[in-house]
């Protein structure tokens, strides 16, 4: 193996994959990835299809997890459910990067009166609760998985202002942006050629974790009946529902919730893993 | 010293500023007439019209946004149109449930969290810390919502040990007031922990590097006097201030744990607000709350420029 | 003599610990929701009027048959060819704060319903002309038309009587504390938590109150509410859920009352509201019976409420003496279903968009509907919707199906007039037909039971025919109690009456 072609980013990789916890959150996910992708492949029922004469029906051998008040199987729902947990996740973090990342930078990088206005707004944002902030928007856009996806991202945006801001201002003053800025490049590309790459790890690491972070704010958003519609599934509308069975039918309540735990479980133990991978100074 | 508070300070204003704005925004976004939201089933043009022209709903938004700015700033919160009382009143009564929830969930969550952050600390690397690790992400994990359920299922349901809902004030009967309390406060209080566990454990960690912790070592000091004397006791401020930041995402918990176990608090307050388009009382509590986020912060952010000395320095 | 002290004493002594075990008897009842505002002018929850139950005597009441009884009032007599209503007070009644309630009284409450800004019942009594007092037991009420249907109002909310002197002094601050003449009187109020009121010694009827203290917990959810009533910390629950009943059944410290509702839950299709009444099923009537083809109530009802609410095809309840004994509901029939799609020219599928409050039950019911009619071509596209939202979304025709209930008035005019009349606010479908319009009209100027049953049967007809609106079932009002509670007497209306309620020591 030689040294000279050995790049940060494979080290990293490598690091990470020395990380039995990171690997077995890598696992999970991935694992959980593909089953949202193949569910009516791996289903074994249709998720949306009534059975009136299976209504509640106990975990047994033919339901491994029993079934739901429309005498759905909650295997084949918790299945399909995690293509609505996943993009939550995914989607409501990509819509707060694709925020906070040009704003963060504009606010570290321009400074001045710019910076005065994106910080006030920032820390407004976040002296406000998170989940106030995103119930209220998803009231007001109305109930459905999109538009909680979007009331999370929003919601979700200061965090990753204030970082941006502050990797860019530590960023900022290194030598090979110095360098860059002596040669005389434009400040536009300074910023896109010189900063980007240089904050994006901790972007990375804070966006991992805040995927696990959206999974359970959709999950809270479809709990109070803000999130996916009927009768597609979503495990926090899953758990919604349960709680009206929850005495005679405590599994309706019980596989969706310990979905929900697992994938938030494997992200946090990626997102751990990634920071002790991409920054040996932590640990 | 000196110029820190008042660079301090002076950001303060502008954030509150926003706040406000952002705050009122909130009431622009909710869809529906309040006063039609209020009627319910009762539909009568003339009477929602009356009850718009009462509460300043016909004005225009920079009206309204003035006059209840111009209010706030006198200490009126504005009246709860569901209720018909004042906004104020309602804070006043609801601040003291959720202060005890939201203290009883952070002394639940110290007792978990620092002897298991020291705990992995020390035993760095161990199966403890592994162990501690796991606990801690068990916490970051669960569902406030779904671990909820799961303990009126077992707890109340089952078992019949404890009540599965409701509130009794600790002045009243304070037996009953911690039946009532004690499951949503560990419910909270167990996201916490994993928190101020990673918090300890880090702090920790730094403190037990310190030279300070070496001499004593080097002393022939018994390892628990080390551990208890010299470094927790200085882990600890930073890991206690690092924590109060927490009463955040403490409050964020409490919105649907009290949902959950119908505790008539802050969280419930709000959420049964929005719900009800009860503008007032949205505005009025996401204010208080986001003023006393921002005056946490700055007591925080004083003590660590106090106990720590390089900042002083600067 | 000796002996007989001691007796005394020890007699004494008996009474005073028979004293402290009755000391206080406090009823505690969980609500499924909490309390709007204590007014009964302004006031507009369900959840509310059980409240007043205990604080506000109303002029009237209803019985179980759905009787009007006197309960302020003595009787009342109609005059002027319909339009002068003549009501003898109860003598010697007093409310909470001492004051007397008499004409004056009853005046300034009718006055004060009718004038006070913001109140939601001035369009309950807006008939209301004219108010005399004749002498201090007697008021003559005088209305612009003949309206059969005012007495009934006057068992609600707008036959509340408040105390003059309290409601002056207290403004728009009244419900922070309601002072009436009901049977309790207000104690102390905790938002969202807990509503107290205490025995009033004074209550006219007080020979039949027999605790001493209620407390109104308000629990929404439905499975922590009754979870509470297992576990002893209340004593009372209303809206049980139909599917806890089996629960109930099998305990037994339990009590369970079911009846069924004034109301009922209906299906509305947007026949004339705006452009959305351009779809398939608002423009073509043998779409709308396909679709009425396509699902089974029965069906429904066993699914989501274990079969406890009962079917129907009408807006009126059972209870009522003016319900269409003859109307029959008819049964699922796919294959006609499909049948009258094709005759109307549409392929499967058809698309029908069918709003939903959003809360649990009603998001099933919109799964169940959907999954059946299916089968007969229908493409039904659920869209829950807050109930607030979904109201006035509904108002604006902005829908193509909706699935709303209605709470109910004891006279069949509150269930029907405002809603299938071309004008009627609470019309979401504009549905509009003269003959509707008139024969509505005819009906509250006739007072005869049976004449009056007719006429709502034909004008029901009318509107089945075109379908704007299917009614689906009739709830019923599910209250559950433990065995130390007795005398509780269940009216179709759902409040909770305190007459005659005991409660056994624990």
């Amino acid at each position: 193996m030689s040294v000279a072609n050995d790049s940060p980013g494979r080290r990293a990789v490598r690091r990470l994959m020395r990380r039995p916890a990171a690997v077995f959150g890598l696992a999970v996910v991935l694992a959980f990835v593909a089953i949202a992708v193949f569910a009516p492949l791996v289903a074994p029922f249709d998720p949306i299809a009534t059975n009136w004469g299976a209504i509640r029906k106990a975990p047994g051998a033919l339901y491994w997890f029993g079934t739901d008040e429309n005498g759905r199987d909650l295997v084949s729902r918790i299945v399909y459910g995690a293509r609505a947990s996943l993009l939550a996740g995914v989607v409501s973090v990509s819509i707060s990067i694709a925020i906070g990342l040009p704003f963060g930078l504009l606010a570290g990088y321009a400074g001045g009166w710019i910076d005065m206005v994106i910080s006030r707004v920032t820390d407004a944002m976040l002296a406000c609760p998170f989940l106030i902030l995103a119930i209220a928007l998803a009231a007001f856009l109305g109930p459905s998985l999109s538009n909680a996806m979007i009331a999370i991202g929003i919601s979700a945006t200061p965090a990753f202002i204030r970082l941006t801001r502050g990797a860019t201002l530590n960023a900022a003053v290194e030598d090979y942006v110095e360098a860059a800025r002596a040669v005389g490049n434009p400040r536009w590309r300074i910023a896109v050629r010189h900063l980007l790459p240089n904050i994006l790890p901790p972007i990375m690491v804070q966006a991992t974790l805040a995927i696990a972070a959206a999974i359970i704010a959709e999950a809270s958003l479809s709990f109070l009946g803000l999130g996916q519609q009927p009768p597609a599934p979503s495990w926090g509308s899953m758990l919604n529902t349960a709680q009206r069975f929850i005495a005679q039918a405590p599994w309706m309540a019980l596989f969706p919730g310990a979905a929900i735990f697992l994938v938030v479980l494997a992200f946090n133990l990626l997102g751990d893993g990634l920071r002790d991978a991409l920054d040996p100074r932590h640990r | 010293m000196f110029t820190f508070l008042v660079r301090r300070l002076s950001s303060i204003v502008p954030t509150l500023f926003v706040v406000s704005m952002l705050v009122f925004g909130l009431q622009l976004l909710l869809p529906g007439d309040p006063a039609s939201v209020m009627a319910g089933e009762e539909r009568d043009e003339e009477v929602l019209a009356q009850i718009r022209a009462r509460y300043g709903l016909d004005r225009p938004i920079p009206v309204q946004y003035a006059n209840w700015l111009w209010n706030v700033l006198h200490g009126d919160l504005g009246e709860s149109m569901r209720l018909s009382s004042p906004v104020a009143d309602l804070v006043l009564a609801k601040l003291p449930v959720t202060l005890q929830l939201g203290g009883m969930a952070f002394v639940i969550a110290c007792l978990i969290g620092i002897p298991m952050g020291v705990l992995s600390a020390v035993k760095k690397d161990s199966a403890w810390d592994y162990a501690a690790n796991a606990v801690a992400l068990w916490g970051l994990s669960t569902p406030n919502f779904w671990l909820g359920i799961l303990l009126i299922l077992f707890v109340s349901v089952e078992m019949g040990w404890l009540p599965p809902s409701g509130y009794v004030s600790p002045f009243e009967d304070w037996r009953q007031s911690l039946a009532t309390t004690i499951m949503p406060a560990f419910v909270l209080g167990n996201s916490i922990a994993a928190v101020l566990m990673r918090h300890t454990r880090a702090a920790m960690l730094q403190a037990l590097n310190q030279d300070y912790v070496r001499t004593a070592r080097a002393k022939g000091l018994a390892e628990a006097v080390v551990i208890n004397k010299h470094a927790l006791r200085n882990a600890l401020v930073p890991v206690v201030t690092l924590g109060a930041l927490e009463l955040g995402a403490l409050f964020s918990g409490a919105v649907l744990t009290e949902q959950v176990f119908t505790i008539p608090g802050f969280g419930k307050l709000v959420v049964d607000a929005v719900f009800n388009r009860d503008y007032m009382v949205v505005q009025g509590v996401v204010l208080v709350t986001a003023t006393a986020y921002v005056a946490l912060n700055l007591v925080a952010d004083i003590l660590y420029f106090l106990i720590n000395p390089r900042l002083r320095q600067q | 003599m000796r002996t007989s002290r001691m007796l005394m004493a020890g007699f004494a002594a008996l009474a005073l610990a028979a004293g402290a075990a009755n000391a206080q008897t406090t009823l505690r009842i969980g609500l499924a929701e909490d309390p709007d505002a204590l007014d009964p002018t302004t006031a507009r929850t369900f959840v509310g009027r059980i409240v007043f139950a205990s604080l506000c005597d109303k002029l009237f009441d209803i019985d179980d048959k759905l009787n009007i009884v006197p309960q302020l009032a003595t009787g009342y007599s109609w005059g002027g060819d319909g339009k002068e209503l003549t009501i003898k007070l109860r003598d010697g009644v007093t409310f909470h704060d001492g004051e007397k309630m008499d004409a004056e009284a009853v005046r300034f409450s009718l006055d004060r319903h009718l004038n006070m800004q913001g109140s939601f019942r001035r369009s309950e009594i807006s008939a209301l002309q004219k108010i005399d007092v004749v002498d201090p037991l007697t008021v003559k009420l005088t209305l612009s038309a003949p309206f059969a249907p005012f007495v009934a109002q006057l068992t609600d909310r707008a036959g509340m009587i408040v105390s003059p002197k309290a409601a002056q002094a207290a403004g728009a601050q009244f419900a922070a504390k309601p002072v009436c003449a009901g049977p309790f009187r207000f104690v102390e109020r905790i938002a969202q938590d807990r509503i107290v009121v205490e025995k009033f010694p004074q209550y006219w009827d007080a020979g039949k109150i027999h605790v001493d203290r209620v407390v109104y917990l308000p629990v929404p959810d439905h499975s922590v509410r009754f979870a509470n009533l297992q576990g002893n910390a209340l004593e009372l629950i209303e809206r049980l859920q139909p599917t806890d009943i089996p629960a109930v059944r099998r305990n037994q410290r339990l009590k369970l009352s079911a009846v069924e509702e004034l109301g009922y839950m209906g299906m509305w299709l947007n026949v004339g509201n705006g452009e959305k009444a351009n779809s398939p099923i608002g423009k073509d009537r043998r779409v709308r019976e396909a679709f009425e083809l396509a699902i089974d109530r029965a069906t429904i009802v066993q699914v989501v409420y274990n079969g406890e609410y009962t079917p129907t095809v009408q807006a009126i309840p059972p209870a009522s003496p003016f319900a269409n004994k003859a109307a029959r509901i008819p049964a699922r029939n796919v294959e006609r279903a499909k049948a009258l799609l094709r005759e109307a020219g549409l392929t499967a599928p058809v698309v029908v968009n069918l709003m939903v409050a959003n809360s649990p039950d009603f998001r099933q019911v919109g799964e169940v509907i959907q999954s059946m009619a299916r089968e007969a071509g229908f493409d039904v596209r659920i869209q829950a919707t807050e109930f607030a939202t979904s109201l006035s979304t509904a108002e604006k025709g902005d829908y193509e199906a909706y699935i709303v209930g209605w709470s109910g008035r004891p006279d069949p005019d509150g269930n029907l007039f405002s809603f299938v009349t071309s004008r009627g606010p609470l019309n979401y479908a504009k549905f509009a037909s003269p003959e509707v319009d008139k024969l509505m009209a005819d009906a509250r100027v006739t007072a005869d039971v049976a004449q009056r049953t007719a006429i709502y049967t034909k004008a029901a007809d009318l509107v089945n025919a075109e379908k704007p609106i299917l009614y689906l079932w009739h709830r019923k009002n599910l209250v559950a109690h433990s065995t130390r509670l007795t005398g509780f007497v269940a009216i179709p209306d759902g409040l909770i009456r305190l007459q005659g309620i005991r409660l056994a020591a624990n």
